[in-house]
């Protein structure tokens, strides 16, 4: 069994994107990923210094931070095959 | 509507004459130009300068160079960026975006970097933000809807921040930026230029909007260079310039004899032309020295020879302009005319007597800018640093190398001159002779006699001509002039000696004679003398003889009646 995926969602506020986002992540993670990712949500509206750590510009953000190499992928995730070719993860077999 | 407009002080030695105050205060002003251009320079030093001398803190947002980067080259300026880091005065965000680990799946906005500035602009209560350079974006971003809509708000986002703000782009082909649209969004524009013109770059810097403010038009030139970024405004000059009354000193003690009054008025503007080797430098270098004798200063411009080959060569005619050099008293600067284009040269010479405050500046030679063409610019150049001169009350003093004894000069540079001082270099019985000759001297009465001009190792002299039968003379036939004329004075004393002498001996000779004819006239005297006795003593014997006979007769008394 691999380590687990690491995601980490930023996202500012509840702005219709940003509430896309983790809409859309939580099918993903459901449909594709089940039991092998974690999944931490952060707010940089209440927290703007972990923009500046992690390098952050563009809302929302999904940054895989495990397995390396790390990968950034930037929208509302609206696209599910698009999100898992960018993840470069392995779909769970079933 | 003016009264709106308040300006933020950039700094930048020239911009803010030119702007009449900085930059707009609390609005976004957009500073464009290509690669190279020195953007990023104008950005910091705004920036700096805000937090250095006007205490209003910044924030740099870097989208390319890394912070250590940015310190290192502001460092090179002589900015302490790292000092007002640590005092919390400037802060550096550097958003770095890879576009090659990130992928767009979906809608997006920029709003993380919102609040990443804002989370900078309040670490440090910042009045200023620099963003250097908002093209980054565009690459970073496939979006270009997105990012459009991103810009708009976040010049209007600074603008409601208050923030004083400069954005740097990156010049678009026939257009400012490259995107289209920064420009109508910034309340101030400012294109930056580097163009190169018959191999020579220029910097220049024009203002292409300024909303609210009246501003100039023209391109002005700009160095960067280790004193930082600089702008001269140098073509709002007018004629009103102040006159002095008093005088000043040539160094050469013949040449100010021949000036009545002694020398030339202050701030007047000398003109020394003459053909190759006819003591132009020298003569400017006196001039120097003069100056810096007075307690003054100089400004030595020169664009032909090195510093220490004019001391070398002023030493060859007693001159030290070393110890001046020491004292700091005389600053000499050595520029190849190409080494920039004329309206950087002007640029930089203006610069230099704005910081050096010279009583007198000297640029040898002139000729050296006509002859690399455009006689009209290198004119209109030549009129803009003497008027800058003259409004300064600073003499000025330009050699210009003439071809042939012409009293034309290039350019028609001659009447922008106060006074002209003509060397010629003449050939005559074999040998070139020096001669120096007071063309004009506008308000000043001044000998118009063309005199030798000797250099030697006690300075500089100005022999009167011999003034003899074939006009004036010089060199070795004046020399030859003056020989025959003492030759033939000698000769005309040793007659007239002669001559006195001869009537000497004469007189004597007179008086010799004089004396035997008395003698002679003694000894005819005494003759007389002698035969007068005899004659008496005869008479007395001949009468006692008769007496003594008439007692022998016996005839006593009256006999002597009676026969």
């Amino acid at each position: 069994m691999a380590d687990p995926i690491k995601l980490v969602l930023y996202v500012a506020g509840e702005t219709p994107k940003s509430l896309a986002a983790i809409r859309n992540l939580e099918k993903i993670c459901a449909e594709h990923l089940a039991g092998k990712y974690r999944v931490e949500v952060i707010d940089l509206k209440k927290s703007p210094q972990l923009a500046r750590e992690h390098g952050i510009v563009a809302i929302p953000t999904l940054v895989k931070e495990l397995p390396v190499p790390i990968r950034k992928i930037i929208g509302d995730l609206s696209d599910t095959p698009k999100v898992l070719v960018h993840l470069a993860v392995e779909e769970s077999s079933s | 509507m003016t009264d709106g407009i308040t300006k933020a002080p950039t700094g930048i030695e020239g911009f803010d004459d030119l702007t009449l105050g900085g930059l707009p205060s609390g609005r976004p002003s957009l500073v464009c130009g290509s690669a190279g251009c020195g953007k990023t320079l104008f950005a910091s030093t705004f920036l700096i300068n805000g937090a250095r001398l006007y205490g209003e803190p910044g924030v740099f947002v870097t989208f390319e160079e890394r912070p250590g980067d940015i310190v290192d080259n502001v460092a090179s300026l002589g900015f302490d960026l790292q000092g007002l880091i640590e005092q919390e005065r400037i802060l550096i965000e550097h958003i770095a975006i890879d576009p090659t680990e990130v992928a767009e799946v979906g809608d997006y906005d920029l709003e993380a970097l919102f609040l990443r500035l804002e989370f900078a602009v309040d670490q440090i209560g910042a009045k200023r933000i620099v963003l250097d350079t908002i093209e980054s974006l565009f690459s970073a971003f496939q979006n270009p809807a997105v990012l459009r809509a991103e810009i708009r708000r976040l010049f209007d986002w600074l603008k409601q921040k208050g923030l004083t703000a400069v954005i740097t782009g990156e010049r678009g082909d026939g257009t400012l930026t490259r995107q289209g649209l920064e420009e109508y969004v910034s309340d101030c524009v400012i294109l930056l230029d580097h163009r190169v013109d018959n191999q020579i770059s220029t910097r220049r810097l024009r203002i292409v909007k300024y909303r609210g403010t009246a501003h100039g038009t023209n391109e002005y030139p700009f160095l960067i260079d280790e004193d930082g970024f600089s702008v001269l405004p140098v073509s709002s000059l007018g004629l009103s310039h102040k006159v002095y009354q008093d005088r000043i000193s040539t160094g050469v003690d013949d040449l100010d004899a021949m000036l009545s009054g002694g020398g030339f008025f202050r701030g007047t503007s000398v003109l020394i032309s003459g053909v190759a080797g006819s003591g132009k430098s020298s003569l400017a270098c006196m001039m120097v020295d003069a100056a810096c004798r007075r307690g003054g200063k100089a400004l030595y411009l020169s664009f032909e020879e090195s510093e220490a080959q004019t001391v070398r060569n002023m030493r060859s005619v007693g001159t030290d302009l070393e110890r001046w050099l020491t004292s700091s008293q005389l600053r000499y600067i050595a520029a190849r005319p190409t080494f920039y284009s004329l309206e950087m040269h002007l640029a930089v010479m203006l610069r230099e007597v704005a910081r050096f405050k010279p009583d007198l500046v000297v640029l040898d030679p002139i000729s050296a800018f006509t002859e690399s063409g455009q006689a009209g610019e290198v004119q209109s150049m030549l009129l803009r640093i003497v008027d800058y001169l003259k409004s300064n009350g600073i003499t000025g003093v330009f050699t210009h190398l003439s071809h042939g004894v012409s009293t034309e000069t290039d350019g028609g540079l001659s009447s922008l001159m106060d006074a002209w001082i003509l060397l010629l270099n003449r050939e005559a019985h074999g040998e070139f002779n020096r001669e120096l000759y007071l063309l004009k001297a506008r308000g000043i009465a001044h000998s118009n006699q063309v005199r030798e001009f000797v250099m030697s190792n006690d300075g500089i002299h100005l022999l009167p001509p011999y003034l003899g039968d074939g006009g004036a003379v010089t060199g070795s036939a004046r020399r030859a002039e003056e020989a025959k004329a003492r030759r033939l004075e000698h000769e005309r004393r040793t007659e007239m000696a002669r001559l006195q002498d001869q009537i000497e001996q004469r007189r004597k000779r007179a008086l010799a004679q004089i004396d035997a004819l008395q003698a002679d006239l003694a000894v005819d005297e005494a003759e007389l003398q002698r035969l007068m006795q005899v004659e008496a003593s005869y008479r007395a014997q001949t009468e006692r003889d008769a007496n003594d006979m008439a007692r022998s007769r016996g005839v006593a008394g009256p006999a002597v009646g009676t026969k």
